[in-house]
């Protein structure tokens, strides 16, 4: 290696490099072909994401009519009088609202338990396990755990009840529960980790003021952790769009929606119906509608739901480059 | 409307103003304005002329520097009293034994090496150390005549305030940020047209409403680090507070701001107690009426600022401040 000085006043500046100070070039092959093998990783995983969206485009825009967006889906052998998709949207939005209702406060607070509190130690460990374990359950599990649970007769103000006193146990409440536990842990892992990257001495600064823990909360340390927050909620609730087997198994896979009793919204809860994952899942080859034209356009707008809501994603965790504390 | 006026908070009657304890010495032109760096102030040559007397090593390197303080005005009222104070973390004592008066009027500053526990006596002060569950306190911390131990904590907090070393504002606007300090737990009453005037106060005091007043929606986090710790000593005076307890509030700035901050400490001192940690010997130097320096939990000295830094009478003392350890 040459070794570099600086050089005397008015001897001739040095020669223009030629080439980088490390390039991949010396690199032993072994190490060049991983290198190529992560770019290559990278680019194909970009191409199957535009891949799917380009050819779900494709599909969806050259079925998607507006009438199917704004008609009730029909039971009816021939096709043309099957109508359009307009309930699954709307118990789609019903049970993305229901199960972040539920899923945002529960979150929230466990969150705000396990970083201010945490006492008894053992019963944070069990909390924290136990939001783990709700995370890694299959939905298919939870959704057939909440059957079970929700068909119990002390659950009957839940769903309807058939002539017999039979809890029928399927409903926008019942499978809007279950949804929620599939955001908790996305609600509650965002919102603890705003919270954990608050420093200590800001907590301090409020103690140091007089003010009590619970203000402290409130006022500093919730407003604070607040793009963390709507970060986890949008998660949440792009999953709970997305999830078909508590939608299939909780939610009556009732094609229109059915209210149960006569009060207003409050029986469309109590109600069965289905959502645009359902719809898809039976108008698919696979299910018993078997539209396949419909299916894409539905899966078209479900796409456009969930992109929606990533885009906010990254709108909100962008407002978290806000200036911060130094040190 | 109704001005705001703070939460009951029970003061003693200070008969004597503490800025007329001290007649200045005769012949000596009245004590100028807050915050003027005078030069050969009354009391500074008499330290550095000690120090040169007795041939302290080195400890008359700054001694005879200009101090930003105008001269002594003699023994202020006390607010607290330390007395026999132990701290302990798991059964370690970081403060041993320590018993030190705090009086309006005078600005006290604790000097000492890394981990000497001065930021723990400072923090045990306003009964900070029980955030941390291994603190153990022995000894009392009397505030106007009352254990502090027995004072309701919030009361305690609001009456004996603190500012830290990193610039710690919320995260919302300057407003509200002083705001927050003056309402009540946890609600946002009274409202913002109510706090007008205590808000814009507590800036002023602060030397920040100039910056600030055009645009008090500002965010916070988006001033500059030394407008941060202005805004931050600004909310701890919001409430009114007794004692101002300031953990090394310059050590994450930059020259200027620390000289606009420690002006606005000698400008405080009159109206608060002060105290301030400080690793800083210089500025221990130009801002303090009174010096403790402590080492290894042992308060081994305390004087006015002249005697501990121009002519010590302890050992290790004389080695600190010379720049012997630390």
């Amino acid at each position: 290696m040459e070794a570099h000085t600086t050089p005397l006043p008015g001897a001739a500046a040095p020669a223009p490099r030629t080439r980088a100070v490390e390039s991949t070039a010396t690199w032993r092959r072994r190490d060049r072909i991983g290198l190529a093998l992560c770019w290559a990783a990278g680019i194909l995983l970009c191409l199957i994401a535009f891949g799917l969206v380009a050819y779900m485009a494709v599909r969806g825009v050259q079925y998607l009519k507006l009438d199917l967006l704004t008609t009730r889906p029909l039971s009816d052998l021939d096709q043309s009088k099957t109508g359009g998709f307009l309930d699954p949207i709307i118990g789609t939005v019903i049970l993305t609202v229901v199960g972040t209702l539920l899923a945002l406060p529960l979150g929230v607070a466990t969150a705000v338990w396990i970083t201010e509190y945490a006492r008894p130690s053992w019963l944070a460990r069990a909390v924290e396990s136990g939001v783990e374990m709700v995370a890694g359950t299959p939905s298919i599990v939870l959704a057939i755990f909440g059957l079970l649970l929700f068909s119990e007769s002390v659950f009957s103000f839940l769903s309807f009840t058939a002539q017999g006193g039979a809890v029928f146990g399927r409903s926008f409440f019942t499978a809007g529960a279950m949804m929620s536990l599939i955001a908790l842990p996305l609600v509650f892992g965002s919102t603890r980790e705003a919270l954990q990257s608050i420093p200590g001495h800001v907590r301090e600064a409020s103690y140091a003021l007089g003010k009590t823990k619970a203000a402290t909360i409130r006022r500093v340390l919730l407003p604070t952790a607040r793009p963390g927050i709507a970060t986890g909620t949008a998660l949440g609730m792009g999953r709970i769009a997305g999830d078909t087997a508590i939608v299939v198994i909780l939610l009556g896979a009732t094609l229109q929606l059915q209210s149960a009793g006569d009060t207003p919204g409050l029986s469309t809860l109590k109600g069965t119906g289905s959502t645009l994952t359902s719809y898809v899942y039976n108008n698919s080859p696979a299910g018993e509608g078997n539209a396949p034209e419909k299916a894409y356009a539905a899966a078209f707008v479900l796409l456009l739901i969930v992109i929606a809501l990533n885009f906010a994603i990254d709108l909100l965790s962008n407002k978290r480059k806000a200036p911060t504390w130094s040190g | 409307m109704e001005r705001l006026t703070p939460p009951p908070i029970r003061r003693i009657v200070v008969d004597d103003d503490p800025t007329v304890v001290a007649a200045p010495p005769p012949g000596q032109a009245p004590a100028p304005a807050n915050g003027t760096v005078v030069a050969g102030s009354p009391l500074a040559p008499a330290g550095g002329a000690a120090a040169g007397a007795t041939g302290t090593p080195g400890a008359s390197s700054f001694v005879s520097a200009p101090r930003r303080r105008p001269a002594t005005e003699g023994l202020g009222t006390e607010r607290m009293h330390l007395e026999e104070l132990t701290v302990a973390y798991s059964g370690k004592e970081a403060v041993k034994r320590v018993t030190l008066p705090v009086r309006q009027g005078e600005v006290l500053a604790l000097i000492g090496p890394s981990g000497c526990g001065k930021t723990t006596l400072l923090r045990s002060l306003n009964r900070l150390t029980e955030l941390t569950p291994t603190a153990t306190q022995g000894g009392r911390i009397v505030l106007d005549g009352e254990d502090t131990g027995l004072l309701e904590v919030t009361q305690l907090r609001r009456r004996v305030s603190m500012v830290f070393q990193q610039p710690n504002p919320f995260p919302m606007s300057v407003f509200d940020n002083v705001a927050y300090a003056l309402r009540e737990q946890g609600t946002k009453r009274p409202g913002k047209a109510a706090l007008n005037e205590p808000v814009a106060e507590a800036l002023r005091r602060a030397g920040l409403w100039d910056e600030v007043a055009e645009d008090l929606d500002h965010a916070a986090l988006r001033l500059s680090g030394g407008q941060q710790q202005r805004l931050c000593i600004a909310r701890a005076l919001a409430a009114g507070p007794e004692v101002l307890l300031l953990d090394e509030p310059c050590s994450a700035l930059d020259p200027r701001s620390t000289q606009i901050i420690e002006d606005l400490i000698v400008g405080l001192r009159k109206d608060v107690a002060v105290v301030i940690v400080t690793h800083n010997l210089q500025q221990a130097y130009r801002i303090a009426d009174y010096v403790g320096f402590m080492y290894l939990g042992d308060l081994v000295e305390y004087g006015p600022a002249e005697e501990v830094f121009g002519n010590p009478r302890e050992e290790r003392t004389r080695e600190y401040v010379s720049g012997a350890f630390g």
